[in-house]
């Protein structure tokens, strides 16, 4: 051993060859739920007042409806025939408006950031849906304790397995909503035109609001190649607790499609949004 | 660290295709700071965007940190960081949350995001506002967020996109500080792009001009400033005949560039200006040239520019700030 020691720095590292951990869909959909849900638990009073506009259609129109329809709904109680619609309701105007939120993200900077990580691009697609589901399931129980009062009979299992066909379903309506905010990125105005434009027929040609039996010929047909009219069928048959009814299957169906479709459009808009 | 060839992107639109980026070769070694200058829409974004995976490249190849952008984003994202021209950080959340985020996002644990957060939010001076919502935040902190969020997963890479633009000089210079430390403390490679001359040769080893999507220049500051624009020297004669007279001298000299006379002062571009100034006052004195005053000025990063496209970059920065100014 000489006296004197050379301090060898260490050899420069050769570019990296090491494979990190893999990661996984659920892992990073975890953490874009969970930045999503930050803010809002920060602000719990955020989820009470989105649910204004739901309760003013179940106090205002739901009135009009027990006077108007009393036995005149299929399944014979107005209230179990309305609060799942309206629960639908929450789910589709949440949902499709997660665009709007990416779109100030995406002016501000914040998406471009998460573009950079090794985030799964399905991720940051699903998180914000699951954001939605999130507090959907919040709502959905304060509607259900505002209207058990009024006679509404409340079946557990069905009403869980109802939120869950809400959740594919807000999967696939946030995806495309998701796409339309990158599609009109340019003109931010239009996402606004074009989700108005699409959510109210969607919704009144699924007989949410009123039944479309008593309709024309030609909203019939609409409702029938509508798949929100398949989700709204299969949520009140789950709130009756008719778990084996068809309905439920082709509302999975419906919901399952419209998710597939929405999650192949959102992702590949977002690989090819630059 | 990165090593780009002939990386070009163009954009198709509906009535032209803008060539945005024009086959440019750029090589940063491992520990290197250099600077991308050059005047808005000259290409540094797009560059930029490539290299970071944003945006796929029409041509040309680039490994960043030992990977291919085009073949292996996933692995360059994992080891770079990056701060956008825009807010990284949501303005919807806290300040602290978005750190934390953000080294969940790369593969920290809990408790080390945490203390890493905090620890950044410490070290640029952000300490007391962990629970701010970033939009409250002022446009200066905002900013040392964004530059904190990149450094989080404390990457081999650094890349800033115009980190300083629209930021006052107080806080363009305290962000440098930071940079600048951060720099110090960590063997970090930095890539930035920018269009304040004074901060690319201050902060960088490295300064590549970029000008309509092509690299023009790529030295050392020192080196750009001495090969391509001489020292100025400024001198005032005793009278206007003294003066034409002092030009004609001047311009007999090798390695004079352009010489101007107005009034009684003459400008000339020198090679090598200052060493000379002896030589002058000797010459001068044998031509019988009165000289009242004479000044020598070490040359710009902007004198490069304008030497090497015959536009001042002052000018084409100032005229952009305008416009965004106005929009």
């Amino acid at each position: 051993m000489s006296t004197t020691t050379l301090t060898q720095s260490p050899a420069p590292t050769a570019e990296p060859t090491t494979e990190p951990p893999r990661r996984s869909l659920a892992r990073d959909t975890g953490i874009v739920l969970a930045r999503e849900l930050r803010p809002v638990l920060g602000d719990p009073f955020s989820v009470i007042f989105s649910l204004i506009q739901p309760l003013f259609f179940l106090g205002l129109f739901g009135p009009l409806l027990v006077g108007n329809l009393e036995a005149g709904v299929p399944g014979g109680s107005v209230w179990q025939w309305f609060v799942p619609a309206i629960i639908v309701m929450i789910s589709l105007f949440g949902s499709s408006t997660v665009g709007a939120n990416l779109l100030f993200e995406l002016q501000t900077g914040a998406h471009e950031r998460m573009l950079v990580t090794p985030l799964g691009r399905s991720s940051l697609l699903v998180g914000r849906a699951l954001k939605e589901i999130v507090t959907l399931v919040v709502q959905a129980l304060i509607i259900v304790l505002v209207m058990l009062p009024f006679g509404f009979t409340l079946y557990p299992v069905g009403a869980v397995l109802g939120l869950a066909l809400l959740a594919v379903l807000g999967v696939g309506i946030s995806s495309l909503s998701y796409a339309l905010a990158l599609a009109v990125r340019k003109q931010d105005w239009m996402f606004w035109i074009v989700q108005q434009t699409l959510v109210f027929p969607l919704m009144i040609l699924s007989g949410m609001l009123l039944p479309l039996e008593g309709g024309p010929g030609w909203m019939q047909a609409l409702a029938k190649v509508n798949p929100l009219t398949y989700i709204v069928d299969a949520e009140r048959a789950l709130f009756a607790g008719d778990l084996g009814a068809p309905a439920v299957l082709w509302g999975f169906v419906a919901a399952g499609l419209t998710a597939v479709v929405g999650l192949w459009l959102g992702i590949r808009s977002m690989r090819h949004s630059d | 660290m990165i090593h780009a060839e002939g990386l070009t992107k163009d954009f198709v639109g509906h009535k032209e295709t803008v060539h945005a980026v024009r086959g440019i070769d750029l090589h940063v070694e491992r520990g290197e700071t250099v600077a991308v200058l050059g005047p808005n829409g000259a290409g540094k974004t797009t560059t930029m965007r490539m290299l970071t995976t944003l945006t796929t490249p029409t041509a040309g190849t680039a490994r960043v940190a030992g990977f291919d952008v085009q073949r292996d984003p996933a692995q360059v994202r994992r080891r770079l960081g990056y701060v956008g021209q825009g807010n990284g950080a949501g303005h919807g959340q806290r300040a602290l949350d978005e750190l934390y985020s953000q080294g969940v996002t790369f593969g920290l644990g809990r408790r080390e995001s945490r203390a890493r957060a905090q620890e950044l939010m410490d070290g640029l001076d952000l300490a007391g506002k962990e629970r701010t919502k970033v939009s409250d935040l002022s446009g200066g902190q905002r900013r040392r967020l964004d530059v904190a969020m990149g450094l989080m997963h404390a990457p081999e890479l650094l890349v800033l996109d115009e980190p300083s633009t629209g930021l006052d000089p107080h806080n363009r210079a305290n962000l440098w500080e930071h940079i600048g430390q951060l720099r110090r403390e960590r063997a970090m490679t930095l890539l930035l792009t920018t269009h304040y001359l004074d901060e690319a040769d201050a902060m960088a080893e490295r300064v590549v001009i970029v000008d309509h999507g092509s690299i023009i220049a790529d030295d050392t500051p020192e080196r750009l400033k001495s090969q391509h624009a001489g020292d100025r020297l400024t001198v005032t004669a005793g009278g206007t005949e003294y003066a034409v007279r002092l030009a004609e001298l001047l311009s007999s000299w090798t390695g004079t560039g352009q010489v101007e006379v107005a009034g009684a002062t003459v400008t000339a571009g020198v090679a090598a200006g200052s060493t000379r100034v002896a030589e002058l006052v000797r010459a001068a004195d044998a031509h019988g040239i009165l000289l009242a005053d004479i000044q020598v000025r070490r040359p710009t990063l902007d004198d490069v520019f304008l030497t090497l496209t015959g536009r001042s970059l002052r000018e084409t920065g100032a005229t952009h700030e305008a416009e965004e100014a106005a929009a």
